[in-house]
């Protein structure tokens, strides 16, 4: 039998390298290892020609147009949130809200809910291991309202310790906000445990997704959790588009964030009447085109099948960490039992920009420094570390070259 | 570029046994220097008398062409006037923001003249800058804490 009738096959990644223009061109005279995928993944065909055909066929502004274009515009425009209700599996696709990116979904969060709700004494707990996206967004609030941001440590694996998350949690707290999957670490939490110890103590539950939507099935019912964030970039679609998934009476209740057209169901000098989520929270002409590229993003996943991506990485991740296990001066950075997509380490003494900066010289791009923790690096007590990171579109000889790479830039500073 | 032109021995050994690596006895400056975007960060300490660095040493954490850039600053510096120090400066500043496709002026750099292959590296420059506008900024009494980004 052909791997085209085995459902339960793996990925072909072969195939999938076919869809990355990008992976065709060479770098520093070699051919390009992209493994830096947790800061930004490449784009394949299927979403830069979704982009194209739209602006050549089908562009207008959305909403109130009564001209074809219009119309057409406005209909893929919102068989993308369709997509994206799918792809988490949200109840209604009013749940979904589009965003910039990840970021501003939790920036949404924290002036909408945030100013609204919280109180002064009101309490949020985050984990040692957010992105800065998850941090000061709630920092700015807690100022602002005398209320506390409380933060549940980590180890030195990179573990959330669940018995200081718990003994954290009381009835003052009023939100949890999570990543789902650390950038750094590529630690995956036990978000749906987490979030029903949240709900117990009372608490809302928000979950930064921008590592774990490209890599894991995800459910956002399944997850318990209140409200979902993710980037589209990240998910091999465009820049500029993000989503904010909100359980429905939550968006209902929540006042706007931004003032503007499209966001109103009426306007009068003496008061202005807010639209329904989600149009209430995207006040202003939205990045469309953006939206249609997202959705095309979401369907290349989907039809390669997020389990098989995740199989995929999990058994590269298996093979990278026994190649870099091999070279005595490196430790990985991150050993947590439940991780993905992510090689964090250090090199000695070797600082990793000049580990970054030699493995460019061999065509390979990662990624060097704090990777917007800082925290959680002074946790671990260290200033930087070098992180490679994957995608769908990377191949056991990525990580041979990667091992090489490194042996070159021990090989340097000998 | 072979990355062996960026790493030169005098920066890989400067890299190794930093030169002037301490706080000097009676250092009557000192300024803090930090690069968010690779999180170096030093302190450059200076001991001024009649306008001549008597003195000069540093401390704190970086990629080796922060801490070689700073060793060798040290050195360049010591037993100049301020106003050497500011034409050293410039000096070095134009030859790291110079056109990486002409060749490097170096004159009146001395062993300076090894981080010229830092141009090639547009987002390295920072490292190389960085001890540089942290001394100056010590001389100058500049409290505030430079940041190269």
């Amino acid at each position: 039998m052909t791997a085209a009738f085995r459902p339960h096959a793996g990925l072909d990644v072969e195939r999938v390298r076919r869809d990355f223009p990008i992976l065709r061109r060479s770098m520093r005279g070699r051919p390009l290892v992209y493994l830096d995928s947790a800061a930004s993944a490449q784009k394949p065909s299927a979403v830069i020609e979704a982009i194209r055909s739209f602006y050549e066929t089908s562009y207008a502004n959305i909403h109130r147009g009564v001209y074809e274009l219009s119309e057409r515009a406005t209909l893929l425009h919102d068989e993308a949130r369709v997509k994206v209700q799918h792809l988490l599996g949200a109840a209604d696709a009013r749940e979904i809200v589009f965003v910039r990116n990840a970021t501003e979904a939790i920036n949404l969060v924290a002036w909408s809910w945030g100013r609204a709700r919280l109180r002064a004494g009101d309490e949020i707990l985050i984990s040692g291991l957010e992105h800065h996206s998850n941090i000061v967004p709630w920092q700015l609030l807690c100022e602002e309202k005398g209320a506390k941001l409380r933060v549940a440590p980590v180890d030195e694996r990179g573990e959330l310790l669940e018995d200081a998350f718990r003994a954290l949690l009381s009835e003052r707290t009023r939100l949890v906000a999570l990543a789902h999957v650390s950038n750094a670490l590529g630690t995956v939490l036990p978000v749906a445990r987490l979030a029903a110890l949240a709900h117990d103590a009372g608490s809302l539950v928000l979950v930064d997704g921008a590592q774990a939507v490209p890599r894991m099935p995800v459910d956002v019912r399944a997850l318990g959790c209140d409200f979902y964030a993710f980037s589209g970039h990240k998910l091999y679609g465009p820049t500029g588009i993000g989503c904010l998934y909100g359980r429905r009476e939550l968006l209902e209740a929540m006042p706007p964030w931004q003032g503007g057209g499209d966001m109103i169901a009426e306007v009068r000098f003496e008061k202005t009447l807010f639209a329904d989520p989600p149009q209430r929270f995207e006040a202003g002409t939205p990045d469309i085109a953006g939206a249609v590229g997202l959705g095309a993003a979401i369907d290349y996943v989907t039809d390669l099948g997020l389990a098989r991506i995740a199989e995929h990485e999990r058994e590269l991740l298996a093979y990278g960490t026994e190649l870099l296990a091999e070279i005595p001066e490196l430790r990985i950075v991150g050993t947590a039992r439940e991780k993905t997509g992510v090689l964090s380490f250090v090199l000695g003494d070797i600082h990793p920009h000049d580990v970054g900066t030699i493995l460019d010289q061999e065509g390979i791009a990662i990624r060097a420094g704090h990777h917007c923790a800082q925290p959680l690096m002074e946790r671990l007590g260290l200033p930087a570390t070098a992180r490679a990171s994957l995608g769908v579109y990377n191949t056991r000889e990525d990580l041979e070259r990667l091992a090489a790479g490194i042996r070159k830039v021990l090989q340097v500073f000998a | 570029m072979d990355v062996r032109e960026l790493y030169q021995s005098t920066i890989l050994d400067h890299n190794k046994r930093p030169r002037n690596f301490r706080v000097p006895e009676a250092a009557n400056r000192e300024a803090r220097g930090s690069n968010p975007l690779c999180g170096d960060q030093l302190t450059v300490y200076l001991r001024l008398e009649n306008g001549v660095v008597e003195d000069v040493g540093f401390q704190g954490t970086g990629c080796a062409i922060s801490k070689a850039s700073a060793s060798l600053m040290t050195e360049a510096v010591k037993g100049r006037r301020l106003e050497e120090l500011e034409q050293l400066f410039e000096r070095f500043h134009a030859l790291l923001t110079s056109d990486a496709m002409r060749p490097a002026d170096t004159e009146g750099l001395g062993k300076l003249a090894v981080f010229s292959g830092v141009r090639e590296y547009p987002v390295r420059v920072k490292c190389a800058t960085l001890a540089w506008h942290t001394v100056r900024a010590a001389a100058r009494g500049d409290a505030a804490t430079v940041k190269t980004e």
